[in-house]
């Protein structure tokens, strides 16, 4: 409107009056305040709910970056990290993370930490997922109760979690050969768990190897069990020919071991506990053999040569081990001047089972003193035992120490005084043998071949002009004998005929003959009967015959 | 200078819904005789409402650039961003105008209206307003921007909507765009709450 303002119309409505409200409370004070309660409430509860704070530390953080790896377990995000750096001493890489508050319970002393990523191992292949989603850090939750906020993280990931059911177990060995950690344990052939962990005893003398029998296989692990190494390939040369005995080809490549029930069964009730100590054998033969608690050693002095002998070699009763080499020395004595070969040798008594039959059959068992298993080797040794080396195998000319008895050699006893105790060894049947071959060749080198050999050259060559001789003799023969042979023959063969002619029966001669001897048989029976009258009646030769009287 | 007529000093009032002046009465509580809307000679409770609001507003703009906005999940990794590590992560990308806009409009106006709001109440409360014309001017500035503010939000819902591929990508909503809405509206509503008349009552008292 133009009009100036000075003017206003009278003419204005008035404002109605409007029935009075009562008094507002300043109600939208209200606002800010729920703003400020709802604020502190969600940063109140994003505090609690944010859970504990945890150092991990790695030897680097590949693949890692703050506020985008996740903490995850069984894949499930149970925190993030939040924060990388160096630690102090520069060594390591110092994780920190966040973790949820409902995962709080996870963290305690023995929870693992492992950065996951793409891995290629003998054993396959892990991880392919992180290759587009990008590494995360794992967790396998321990079973400790004591909390912890600081760890250190592993640089492979482990190969048994801790909600893997199953046991483990500690085994003891020389050498690791050649396991591995993750390598396979195998029991009848079946992949039944792994090597967790290795470590080398203080003191470096041998390895403590962890394992992991999942179930149900850890069931069949008992006291008597035995383990031993499968890895690769078992190639095993010695006496008793060549051995070759794998697992699976896996464990060619990276190792493993094998168990099972041993060979004592008596032991073998229930299964073994948790961690329980086991030892770890070199092969299966070895793991398999009897434990021998009882062992005595003793000493034998073999006059031939040791070679063939190895350390291991059995020590061999008829075909059944009954102990082993122990070692090879030299020994020798300054004052004679002479060296002796000492073999030391364990045996084990408790394979020879001692015992006597009563009179009704029923076995004693022996008592296994000292003095008692003494008693038995002097009496071995008087019936004749004695200890030599014999060959095992020709092919490999591997020798073992046979003990046996034998008939005609020297008595000899068992000399107890000195240590260890001196058994009495006769030289093997293969040195005689030896021995008498040898002589033979002696003999054969003073046989004058070159001599005999001439001689026979010249002898072979005189009977060649013999033979020539009877050749050309021969082939005369051939020319003026042979006719003359030919019409004899002829001959012969018509003087033949004639002779059958006159022998066939309707031929003159043949009738003539047959009426002859008719004849003949008449006066042979009329002789007969003279010769009985004249032995009835001897008188009638002078008196003549009774009815003629004179 | 001229004179300033108000109305009040006259007895006259203006409806604020149809634009009607009318006369003031003597009861306590007025209605426009034209739309019935309730009439009063200021807008009742106008400070203290305007002054809540804007603490609300300010109170809300701590988590708002604090929490994330947004969360992304992609088959290669999950992200979250809050308002100004997008803002970084553009510069880092080189679209520098974008986060300039983005700067501005969600961190900058949503700022400077809460100083202003803050600005002009305070100046009420003192009983001693500077310059009425100046801060009328900011004021108006303040209510134009306003509407600006929500790029961010857009953005957001923008974002939301195109991105739901699941399982290869997806994007949900943080708290931090909820109390970045929570800023716009409420300082919208402060400013709506204001009766900028307040501004000038002094000059006419004085």
């Amino acid at each position: 409107m133009a009009e100036p303002p000075s003017a206003v119309p009278d003419d204005l409505p008035e404002a109605l009056a409007d029935r009075p409200r009562r008094k507002r409370l300043p109600l939208v004070w209200i606002l800010p305040a729920l703003v400020f309660i709802v604020g502190a409430f969600v940063v109140i509860q994003q505090k609690l709910a944010q859970g504990p704070q945890i150092d991990i530390s790695f030897t680097d953080a590949e693949g890692l970056e703050a506020n985008k790896t996740k903490i995850r377990y069984k894949d499930v995000d149970i925190g993030d990290v939040t924060d990388i750096h160096v630690a102090k001493d520069r060594k390591k890489v110092i994780v920190t993370a966040r973790i949820h508050r409902d995962a709080r319970d996870y963290l305690v002393s023995d929870t693992r930490f492992w950065v996951v990523r793409p891995r290629i191992t003998g054993g396959g292949v892990s991880g392919l997922g992180t290759l587009v989603s990008g590494s995360y850090i794992s967790v396998d939750v321990g079973r400790s109760e004591i909390k912890r906020e600081a760890f250190d993280g592993l640089e492979i990931p482990p190969i048994v979690t801790s909600d893997l059911p199953g046991r483990e177990f500690i085994l003891h060995a020389e050498d690791i050969g050649s396991l591995g950690v993750g390598s396979t344990v195998f029991y009848r052939h079946i992949a039944a768990g792994q090597v967790v962990a290795y470590s080398l005893d203080p003191g470096g003398a041998s390895v403590t190897i962890k394992i992991f029998v999942n179930e149900p296989y850890d069931a069949f692990v008992t006291a008597a069990t035995r383990f031993w190494q499968a890895s690769g390939i078992d190639m095993s040369l010695d006496s008793d020919g060549v051995k070759l005995r794998t697992e699976s080809l896996s464990s060619i490549l990276e190792g493993g071991i094998a168990f099972q029930s041993g060979p004592s069964m008596a032991a073998a009730a229930g299964s073994a506990p948790k961690d329980a100590d086991f030892t770890l054998f070199t092969d299966h033969e070895r793991a398999m053999r009897q434990t021998d608690t009882e062992v005595r050693t003793f000493l034998l002095y073999f006059g031939g040569s040791l070679r063939g002998l190895s350390v291991g070699a059995p020590v061999d009763l008829r075909g059944i081990t009954i102990g082993e080499v122990k070692s090879l020395s030299v020994e020798y004595e300054r004052k004679t001047g002479t060296l002796s070969f000492p073999v030391e040798v364990d045996i084990f008594p408790q394979r020879i089972r001692g015992h006597s039959r009563r009179a009704d059959h029923s076995i004693v068992p022996d008592d296994t003193s000292e003095n008692a298993s003494r008693e038995l080797v002097d009496s071995l040794v008087a019936h004749g035992m004695r200890a030599e080396i014999k060959t095992g195998n020709l092919l490999t000319g591997q020798k073992y120490v046979a003990m046996d008895f034998h008939n005609e050699v020297p008595p000899d006893h068992v000399f107890w005084d000195a240590h260890p105790a001196v058994f009495p060894t006769t030289s093997g049947a293969l040195d005689e043998i030896q021995d008498s071959i040898g002589s033979i060749a002696k003999k054969l080198d003073k046989v004058p071949f070159d001599k005999i050999t001439a001689r026979l050259l010249t002898t072979l060559a005189t009977l060649e002009d013999t033979l020539k001789n009877a050749d050309s003799l021969l082939r005369q023969v051939d020319a003026s004998l042979a006719p003359e042979v030919t019409a004899t023959l002829q001959e012969a063969r018509g003087a033949m005929k004639n002779a059958r002619e006159v022998l066939a029966e309707d031929a003159p001669l043949q009738t003539d003959l047959n009426a002859t001897l008719l004849e003949l048989s008449r006066a042979a029976k009329s002789v007969t009967a003279l010769v009985d009258y004249l032995e009835r009646h001897p008188e009638s030769l002078l008196r003549g015959k009774p009815g003629d009287t004179p | 200078m001229t004179t300033v007529v108000m109305g009040r000093r006259v007895g006259l009032l203006v409806c604020a819904h149809c634009r009607n002046t009318v006369r003031a009465g003597i009861a306590a509580t007025l209605r426009c005789p034209r739309c019935g809307a309730a009439i009063h000679v200021r807008k009742p409770g106008s400070i203290a409402m305007t002054s809540a609001l804007v603490v609300s507003a300010a109170l809300l703009y701590v988590p708002a650039n604090l929490l994330p906005v947004m969360y992304e999940h992609t088959m290669f990794y999950d992200d979250s961003d809050t308002i100004m590590s997008g803002v970084v992560s553009l510069v880092h990308e080189g679209s520098w105008p974008l986060a300039l806009l983005v700067f501005v409009a969600s961190i900058v106006v949503p700022l400077l209206k809460l100083l202003a709001m803050a600005a002009l109440l305070v100046s009420l409360l003192r009983k001693s307003p500077g310059n009425p014309l100046q801060l009328c001017k900011l004021f108006r500035l303040v209510e134009f921007i306003g509407r600006w503010s929500m790029i961010d939000v857009y953005a957001i819902s923008l974002l939301l909507a195109l991105v739901q591929v699941r399982s290869y990508a997806f994007i949900h909503v943080g708290l931090g765009a909820i109390a970045f809405c929570g800023v716009v509206v409420l300082t919208m509503l402060a400013a709506q709450a204001f009766d900028e008349r307040l501004l000038w009552d002094h000059q006419a008292d004085g």
